[in-house]
């Protein structure tokens, strides 16, 4: 690994001065990231604890995960091509790339309901086992956080309806949301990798 | 690993390129971690090695490639809150699996 690493952004980055909020939004999110590691940790300590109820193994299905990432992978680029727009203050089309990215989150959510009714029904709730405890504390945690991204998405579209350009304030916004939801989806691929597939293993 | 975060286009919001680039790798990653568990070609421990080194190559394309994490002297007092929240986790996991684990084996409770 070469050290060129100090040269590249002389040039580049005076117009770009990061605001103050956007550094703000990102110390929040790193204590958001503490919040998923304790629970990572709480569920490396149970995740064996089935108390003779069902184990990952038995419960988890391959072809829902495989659908749920695919969704959040592709709203993460569509966010990134709503984020470019907005750099080239085109509104229509950031309004556009939000609302799909939108669509993307709802069906992750929608998905994720479903499979969480599916096990409840089965008998396999958060009550039935300190293993089941920890699954749904960690998974529903990242589930609400990609709700209250998606409540952020909607109020941003209704605030730019009927704008013309997108001033440094809105920027701002859309930047935090940007970090917000890329975050989630990293989140995301330590849920599928240590929970999911570990289990499946 | 601050190496990886380097940015060759030096662009500190991204373009098209940047994103799909991110996007074609993270879509790579993911279907060779789910191709892995599949496929059940590896021994069980070798699996989740594998799953494991693919999903951190995955959490550095995407801080590179949609968070544009870099070395610029912008982003200085993100990286060191950055380094500092991943220096606290690895030591809250590690420190919680082992002093957990050892508490079980003293206490017979598996």
């Amino acid at each position: 690994m070469a050290h060129d690493t100090t040269v590249q952004t002389a040039g580049h980055d005076e117009h770009h001065h990061e605001s103050p909020v956007v550094f703000g939004f990102w110390v929040y999110l790193m204590t958001d990231c503490i919040i998923f590691g304790s629970l990572f940790a709480v569920f490396a300590v149970l995740r064996n604890q089935f108390n003779g109820g069902p184990s990952g193994h038995e419960l988890f299905e391959l072809s829902g995960l495989g659908l749920e990432t695919a969704l959040l992978l592709v709203s993460s680029i569509t966010y990134g091509f709503g984020m470019i727009a907005a750099h080239k203050n085109e509104i229509s089309k950031v309004i556009m790339w939000l609302g799909v990215t939108f669509l993307l989150g709802l069906g992750f959510v929608g998905l994720e309901l479903n499979e969480f009714a599916h096990m409840i029904h089965e008998g396999a709730g958060p009550d039935r086992s300190a293993f089941l405890s920890a699954f749904f504390t960690l998974v529903s945690t990242h589930g609400l956080h990609v709700t209250c991204g998606l409540i952020w998405i909607v109020t941003l579209i209704v605030q730019m309806m009927g704008t013309t350009e997108i001033p440094e304030r809105m920027m701002n916004k859309l930047t935090c949301l940007s970090l917000f939801w890329h975050f989630l989806d990293i989140v995301w691929i330590c849920v599928f990798t240590y929970v999911y597939l570990a289990s499946m293993i | 690993m601050s190496d990886l975060h380097t940015s060759p286009s030096g662009e500190s919001h991204g373009s098209v390129s940047s994103y799909i680039i991110g996007f074609v790798l993270a879509v790579i990653l993911t279907a060779v971690a789910f191709g892995v568990v599949v496929s059940h070609s590896l021994s069980p421990s070798g699996t989740l090695t594998a799953i494991a080194v693919l999903a951190f190559v995955q959490v550095l394309v995407h801080l590179h490639y949609f968070l544009h994490m870099g070395n610029g002297s912008e982003q200085r007092w993100n990286n060191m809150c950055f380094f500092f929240t991943v220096g606290f986790v690895v030591i809250l996991l590690i420190g919680t699996m082992f002093i957990m684990n050892n508490t079980a084996l003293h206490m017979m409770s598996r």
